[in-house]
């Protein structure tokens, strides 16, 4: 087996038994069954409202609001980022704001974003977003930072022009840290709108959860957050490959 | 002056926005520094202060020790690591808000679950850098400590220490944003004190004054509190 392999085996195994274990306590009530309910009760649940089309509304409309807001923030956050590169004053300005942005709730606008943005799913977006577009802001400051300048002066001494010289030099040396800011504005995105869901709004997925715990429908609200789990780690493990090749690549040529 | 030009251009935003979403949504920003200061002389305010500090404080302190106890654990075994990288990764990225019914479940009202809220927020972030500073340590280090016959505590004192230290202070920068993040949160539902406390109870019964003036609070103690970090930080990297 290769070395990967046995990571994988590992991992795989190490998950499978912390399952297990949870749901040998809950069999065994060592854990009290009003607050956990054992796992293979929750994928039947999960099961169940997926069948019934019961998720199908909040799955959608959750999902589209994470989608929207990632697209925005990845776009604002390049452009804000890239912006910011090239005004150094501005950024050593706004650097220490940029920085502890994420000790801030940001869903205490929300009221705010209502009374801009009206009801519905856009103060949600706006949530996500504004979560969102600071990690990729510094993941593009750092990323051009790092561009070495034997690249720079290279684009120089082929007299490319400044298209050229960001489209074929700059970007691609950048790409390992543009990656990782998609990867955060993604997770960002996600815990945003989801979070924001739980909190404030009346749809999506997080708001289910939280209207299932309301009504003590413990499967209804395992059920979900089992969704809302293995969701973060499907998109999360499907980043991680796309990484992982764009490295390797990167390292062959 | 820099500082004065950023406050100056945040305050003008602010008096905009204010102008354009009116007093159901934010109060302006004089309004604000007058209800703030009204605040800040007010006894039960520095009560929920204390409460909110006390949590933070707990989850700060165990977030930090096990979080670089765990990321220098798992990067000084290699295969350890592998094995849990992408698993945090993955935790990470979890909305942990929507954890809060089993945390309460387990935790009840009240500090600990505050505490816990802070810790499953700040841990991971610490764990991450730490393993990751471990993890790209320059094979030639480990090399010359080897050449030089250094013990193994020596070695951990005089060459891993040092090169590990600038990425932990700056995955405790980051991690002390997000515990802090998390207190508050955890706050705002597990609890009937604290600075989390006073923001939902505002957005509950529309005190928009009370909600804007801790918020604003909250931000400048985070700012505050992230730039002391970050100029230790840039030291740190710059090897002074």
């Amino acid at each position: 087996m290769t070395r990967g392999g046995k990571v994988l085996a590992t991992r795989v195994g190490l998950i499978a038994g912390s399952v297990a274990l949870l749901e040998a306590a809950c069999r065994l009530h060592l854990i009290n069954p009003l607050t956990l309910i054992p796992p293979s009760e929750m994928v039947v649940a999960l099961a169940g409202m997926l069948a019934d089309g019961e998720l199908t509304g909040d799955i959608m409309q959750t999902f589209a609001s994470i989608g929207v807001a990632f697209v925005t923030a990845v776009a604002a956050g390049f452009v804000l980022g890239a912006g910011l590169h090239r005004l150094p004053v501005v950024r050593r300005a706004i650097d220490p704001l940029l920085a502890s942005w994420y000790a801030v709730p940001v869903f205490v606008f929300y009221p705010l974003l209502v009374a801009v943005l009206g009801l519905g799913n856009l103060p949600l977006i706006a949530i996500g977003v504004l979560a969102a577009v600071p990690a990729m802001m510094l993941s593009t400051l750092v990323g051009l930072d790092r561009v070495p300048r034997v690249l720079r002066k290279a684009a120089r001494m082929h007299r490319l022009g400044p298209v050229a010289t960001v489209w074929l030099v700059v970007l691609p040396a950048a790409l390992p840290n543009l990656f990782n800011g998609l990867k955060l504005a993604l997770a960002y995105a996600f815990i945003g709108v989801i979070a924001g869901e739980f909190i404030l709004s009346t749809g999506g997925l997080g708001h289910g959860i939280a209207y299932a715990y309301e009504a003590f429908d413990n499967d209804a609200m395992y059920g979900r957050m089992l969704f809302v789990l293995l969701a973060a780690v499907v998109a999360n493990g499907v980043l991680y490959t796309l990484e992982v090749r764009l490295n390797r690549r990167r390292g062959r040529a | 002056m820099r500082g004065a030009v950023v406050i100056a251009v945040l305050l003008a935003v602010w008096q905009g926005i204010y102008a354009y979403a009116g007093d159901a949504a934010v109060s302006s920003p004089l309004v604000t520094l007058r209800y703030a200061a009204d605040l800040l002389g007010s006894a039960a305010f520095w009560g929920h202060v204390g409460a909110t500090l006390l949590a933070f404080a707990y989850a700060l302190v165990i977030s930090a020790f096990l979080g670089v106890a765990m990321g220098l654990w798992l990067g000084l075994r290699r295969f350890a690591g592998d094995v849990a990288e992408p698993v945090l990764a993955a935790l990470y990225t979890i909305p942990k808000v929507t954890l809060y019914p089993v945390m309460l479940l387990v935790f009840g009202l009240g500090l600990s679950a505050k505490v816990a809220f802070g810790v499953i927020h700040g841990l991971i972030p610490v764990v991450l850098f730490t393993l990751g500073a471990v993890k790209h340590l320059p094979p030639v280090f480990v090399r010359s400590a080897r050449a030089l016959r250094l013990s193994g505590r020596q070695s951990a004192m005089f060459v891993l220490a040092p090169a590990v230290t600038p990425e932990i202070v700056s995955g405790l920068r980051l991690g002390f944003a997000v515990t802090l993040l998390g207190v508050l949160i955890g706050e705002m539902f597990a609890s009937q004190r604290g600075l989390g406390f006073l923001i939902i109870n505002g957005i509950n019964a529309h005190n928009v004054r009370l909600t804007t003036a801790v918020t604003m609070l909250v931000i400048l103690f985070a700012v505050a509190a992230n730039a002391a970090l970050l100029a230790l930080d840039r030291r740190m990297h710059h090897g002074v």
